[in-house]
């Protein structure tokens, strides 16, 4: 569940005698091609049958496109399938990861910038609080946050889906704090803040115009994968009964398993997207660093 | 100097000042203490109490009373079997994703330079499939081991035999499937550990005339064997926590603990299951805790390595 944030940040490079380990080298290379060979035959096998099955009538055998087209075309009349419910959960899904980055980053940004600046000891606390989740699973969550959600739906909000937000941004704050220390730890905060004050910003000045300027690469790969991980949420919208994006997929998958199949596959291609961006972006900050 | 924090909490600090007075500091303390209130108010209603309630509700009698009956309910047969279940699954898949994880994170880094194509791309399609669980999973493997999946088709033109339709929910089958996000993560977890083996290591031993095997079980084994277990343990717990990959292949049995709090919290009115979810759930964090525990431990003598 971890994203790879770090940075490759070894000189390493092999330099061994060549003719004394010829030998060992050329058994190692064939070792290490079985190894990585059968690693992602195992991790493909799967998405390429995804792709064959979203293609191919399993019972007919014949091939057609007609899953894909009901996607693109909004329109599963073809196959007869109402997909009403794929758009309704993938429009909360998309609005869901959307409130859940932003009140993440409101909660959390502000807090840890000053923590980091002036408190040690409250950012260890900040961290052991912001990695709980991790130890606390879903589901067990989801059996205290039941009650509150009757709660909140009866007499404060409503049973919309959008209030998942809520949990949602705990269940996302790990990786969020993650990616949000790996950039506080790359800038001095310290004498960039005291620069800043000391040429006459006020606080929300130097936190507007200098640190979150300093600390963008780590917001957007703070909301990357909250965004991530929200798409692919399931446990806690089921069990609350409430709609969202992996539910109408499941639900989808009872009547037409081809088009929620199509739809994983195209869910899980933009999670590919998100996560290389947050490669690329952890890329880009190292270039520029060496250059430095 | 009056200084005004961004979410519009006024605090009094002084600037700069932290090493100045130990009455500043005291100051600079409170004010960050100010500044992280919302964040501790929101993970208290949000965290906190829902973990409270579960503890609560699991000593919790019918009629509000303390009680420890609800525990009676954990030694039932039921669901020995089922928290058995669930911890062979979580450790089996553990084992299985940590050795052949390492394995590949080895073969990953040993011979190449740091910044190959090759890793580049496993490393990005190992974060993404690490997440890759629930409904979609399911779908994966229906795809590839269902009646229709492709892989089944496959294996009985190849070999002529026929995969049993149920083999997928079994449990060698539920096993393998929690295989696929546990490989992915043990190489993303497991990859720095590797990256801090020096070649040089390796030469120093073989120019003292030490073999391979020397070289592992002596030099690599016991640097890697904390890191080893620490990630061991972590996979654990992400197998045991899993829930929405086994919600989604079995729809009725509950033969894991989350699928039986999933039963238990769709019969909540009936009088019978109260406070059984929250027992389930209760003893869930119990494990969790320990799991936590040992890795913790672990990681600190870890420590002493690098």
């Amino acid at each position: 569940m971890a994203v790879n944030l770090a940075v490759n940040d070894d000189d390493m490079t092999i330099a061994a005698p060549v003719q004394l380990r010829a030998r060992a080298i050329r058994k190692q290379k064939i070792v290490k091609a079985v190894i990585l060979t059968l690693t992602l035959l195992f991790l493909f096998m799967p998405l390429l049958s995804m792709l064959l099955f979203t293609v191919r009538q399993p019972l007919s055998g014949r091939w057609s496109l007609n899953a894909w087209q009901a996607i693109f075309t909004g329109n599963g009349d073809s196959l007869g399938t109402d997909l009403s419910i794929l758009w309704q959960g993938l429009g909360y899904s998309l609005a869901l990861s959307a409130v859940t980055a932003v009140a993440m980053l409101l909660l959390m940004l502000p807090a840890m910038v000053i923590v980091h600046i002036r408190s040690r000891k409250l950012e260890r606390a900040m961290e052991w609080v912001a990695t709980l989740p991790l130890t606390i699973p879903a589901i067990v969550l989801v059996v205290g946050l039941g009650p509150i959600y009757r709660w909140l739906s009866a007499d404060v909000l409503s049973t919309n889906p959008i209030w998942l937000c809520f949990a949602y941004v705990i269940l996302v704050m790990p990786y969020a704090f993650r990616a949000l220390a790996v950039g506080l730890n790359s800038i001095d905060v310290v004498t960039l803040s005291e620069a800043a004050r000391s040429l006459g910003a006020s606080w929300p000045k130097v936190f507007v115009r200098v640190i979150i300027p300093n600390l963008w690469q780590a917001v957007f790969s703070a909301s990357f994968i909250s965004i991530a991980v929200v798409l692919g949420e399931y446990t806690v919208a089921s069990l609350l009964g409430r709609m969202n994006l992996q539910v109408a997929l499941y639900q989808l998958g009872q009547s037409n398993s081809q088009i929620s199949t199509a739809m994983s596959l195209l869910a899980m291609a933009f999670g590919v997207l998100l996560l290389l961006a947050i490669d690329a972006i952890a890329g880009a900050v190292n270039k520029h660093k060496e250059r430095d | 100097m009056t200084v005004n924090f961004p979410q519009g909490k006024p605090a009094a600090a002084t600037a700069g000042s932290s090493r100045i007075s130990p009455f500043a500091s005291h100051r600079n303390e409170l004010g960050a203490f100010a500044a992280t209130l919302p964040f501790f108010a929101y993970t208290a209603c949000f965290l906190l109490i829902p973990t409270l309630i579960v503890v609560v509700g699991a000593f919790k009698a019918a009629d509000g009373g303390l009680t420890l009956a609800n525990f009676a309910r954990l030694a039932e047969r039921n669901t020995l079997v089922s928290l058995g279940t669930s911890v062979a699954v979580s450790l089996v898949s553990a084992l299985i994703g940590a050795i052949v994880g390492a394995l590949a994170a080895y073969a990953l880094v040993i011979g190449s330079r740091p910044n190959s194509i090759m890793r580049r791309i496993i490393t990005a399609i190992s974060s993404t499939l690490a997440q890759f669980g629930g409904v979609m999973l399911a779908f994966a493997f229906i795809a590839t081991l269902g009646i229709n999946g492709v892989g089944t088709m496959l294996i009985k033109q190849l070999m002529g035999l026929t995969v049993d339709p149920n083999w997928l929910s079994s449990l060698p089958g539920l096993i393998m499937i929690y295989c696929y996000f546990q490989i992915p993560l043990m190489v993303i977890i497991f990859l720095p550990a590797v990256d801090s083996i020096r070649p040089q290591w390796r030469e120093a031993a073989e120019n003292l005339g030490g073999s391979a095997w020397q070289y592992w079980t002596r030099v690599a084994g016991p640097i890697l064997e904390p890191r080893f277990i620490s990630a061991l343990l972590l996979l654990f717990a992400n197998a045991f926590s899993a829930y929405a990959t086994a919600a989604a292949l079995f729809s009725q049995r509950s033969i894991l603990i989350p699928l039986m709090i999933q039963g238990a919290i769709r019969n909540e009115m009936d009088a019978n299951q109260q406070g059984f979810s929250q027992v389930l759930a209760f003893a869930m964090i119990v494990v969790m805790a320990l799991v936590m525990l040992a890795s913790h431990a672990v990681e600190k003598r870890s420590g002493r390595w690098l």
